[in-house]
């Protein structure tokens, strides 16, 4: 099912962001291991990407298409977790 | 107070909670059932059938949290929970009646996919109670030096006993 999109922003040369932000109830654990078993990434860059939300308060947790990202934004929200989709600037 | 989650054998993961504990999960998980309310879906079947809903950010800061905007942008925001809102608020209520078909006093064993679901349902009850009680990121010091007769005492306490089970059971998961 092809899902009408606003044309006029959409520049498919460049790709799209997930970003997840900081907020002060998920557990550091818990978000390194959910990066670690959605998007198959190792302990040490889960927790890097982990600690970068923590400290910067968010950060590009995974880049693709649209489509892909706002996938990974509706599995990051079914976790509990704080994201957005966002193009590359 | 329980030691919350052990690994099993083969992924699984052993609980065991009494009576007292069990009570309170349950009475907690039937309060997300009731916060989160089915994906509302239009009456157009094909509508229903792809799961097409609401495009409003719910005006409840708990929903609004555990229900959060995609897009910076209104417009594109909108659009998103459209389409996909519904389908989370069924994964979130499935999850919370997982917790509480199999929260049961003494040792239980989870299989890796309850346990997973009592994982997202526990933190679900997190950000709940942590978006109403406005906690920040000092709330275990905040509890220790909150006196015993505040009222907000109890809510704060169940708060810091949700989030050592939740840790423990991330740390029994991985």
């Amino acid at each position: 099912m092809e899902v009408e999109r606003p044309s006029a922003d959409v520049r498919p040369d460049l790709p799209w962001l997930t970003i997840v932000w900081n907020d002060p109830v998920n557990l550091m654990s818990y978000v390194t291991y959910v990066f670690q078993s959605v998007f198959g990434y190792s302990r040490e860059k889960a927790e890097k990407l982990m600690l970068d939300v923590h400290h910067k308060g968010k950060a590009v947790v995974s880049s693709g298409t649209r489509e892909e990202m706002e996938r990974d934004v509706q599995i990051m929200h079914s976790y509990g977790l704080w994201a957005t989709v966002q193009q590359d600037s | 107070m329980s030691s919350g989650f052990k690994a099993g054998r083969g992924g699984t993961v052993i609980a065991d909670f009494d009576v007292a504990e069990v009570s309170v999960l349950r009475s907690l998980m039937t309060q997300i059932l009731d916060l989160i309310e089915p994906g509302t879906t239009g009456d157009d079947p094909l509508e229903r059938a792809l799961g097409i809903g609401s495009s409003e950010e719910p005006t409840d800061p708990v929903l609004a949290r555990l229900f959060p905007s995609a897009y910076e942008d209104d417009a594109l925001s909108a659009e998103f929970r459209r389409y996909t809102e519904a389908t989370l608020r069924d994964a979130k209520r499935a999850d919370a009646q997982t917790m509480l078909d199999s929260a049961v006093p003494g040792r239980v064993e989870l299989t890796a996919e309850q346990a997973q679901s009592w994982m997202r349902a526990l933190n679900d009850v997190r950000l709940a109670l942590g978006t109403r009680l406005e906690v920040t990121e000092e709330v275990h010091d905040e509890i220790a030096g909150m006196p015993e007769d505040d009222p907000r005492y109890p809510a704060f306490v169940t708060y810091d006993w949700l989030t050592y089970l939740q840790d423990t059971l991330v740390r029994a998961l991985w």
